[in-house]
């Protein structure tokens, strides 16, 4: 049974670059143990806290996305709550979320093309056709905002 | 209801006339509200797309109600819980200080 998961975990700004890698590994091990799958990982890096968790005001964000089944979860959550540098974590399932997701959006374009194939015209978007787009939005929001300049 | 009960002459109103008569209400031009990710196309809430959310959560750090934003139910519903795991990771404040 494979599902696909998406784990945050958020760890004490106390911890060095070390101690993240190495929670990240211990993640890893967990994973590969228990016959999932680890398909991506990502470090926000170092972000402010939108509140106080525990007087931590920043944290490290780490996203692991894997494949597996419920128990390797399980474990993973155990594992996590029990661990004292990580404040907050945080698993969600998306394969189902995802799914519903592509199959919208292959609806949309789906039913696009149709209708431009119907009106005559070619089945994709011509370059510069169409509304002109918003200047990319840039404006920086309270929270993201501190996380960026403190880098 | 209409605070101004004068006829005529109002100050500071120098196009009266086309007001009609006295007492009337000007007509309200309210924009028609829609739901931003309907027409955006944006079929995935993100609770990790901190910058899509945050207009959603004014400064009591509530989240805007569907009558405000014009929000569709079905958005409204992705949108809440992607707010909810995402305040969850301190992306989102739950409450303002």
């Amino acid at each position: 049974m494979n599902r696909r998961y998406e784990l945050v975990y958020v760890v004490s700004p106390e911890a060095t670059d070390d101690q993240v890698t190495e929670l990240h590994t211990q993640v890893e091990s967990i994973v590969q143990r228990l016959n999932g799958t680890l398909e991506k990982t990502e470090n926000w890096g170092r972000r402010r806290l939108a509140y106080e968790i525990g007087r931590h005001k920043e944290g490290t964000y780490v996203l692991e996305v894997i494949l597996g089944g419920g128990e390797l979860m399980k474990e993973i959550d155990r594992r996590l709550k029990v661990s004292d540098l990580i404040i907050r974590h945080l698993i969600v399932r998306v394969d189902e979320e995802q799914g519903v997701v592509e199959r919208m959006r292959a609806r949309r374009t789906e039913t696009s093309r149709r209708r431009r194939v119907a009106r005559g015209l070619p089945a994709d978007r011509q370059p510069g056709e169409g509304q002109r787009g918003e200047p990319d939005d840039d404006r920086d929001d309270r929270f993201d905002m501190g996380a960026e300049d403190m880098r | 209801m209409n605070g101004r009960k004068h006829s005529g002459g109002g100050r500071g109103k120098p196009a009266a006339g086309a007001q009609g008569k006295d007492g009337q209400r000007r007509p309200m031009f309210r924009r028609r509200k829609v739901c931003k990710f309907c027409s955006d196309k944006i079929d995935d809430i993100n609770y990790k797309d901190v910058k899509l959310l945050m207009p959603f959560v004014p400064e009591r750090a509530k989240i805007l109600p569907r009558r405000i934003s014009g929000t569709c139910a079905l958005h409204q519903r992705k949108l809440r819980t992607a707010l909810m795991r995402a305040r969850q990771l301190a992306l989102i404040p739950y409450t303002a200080e």
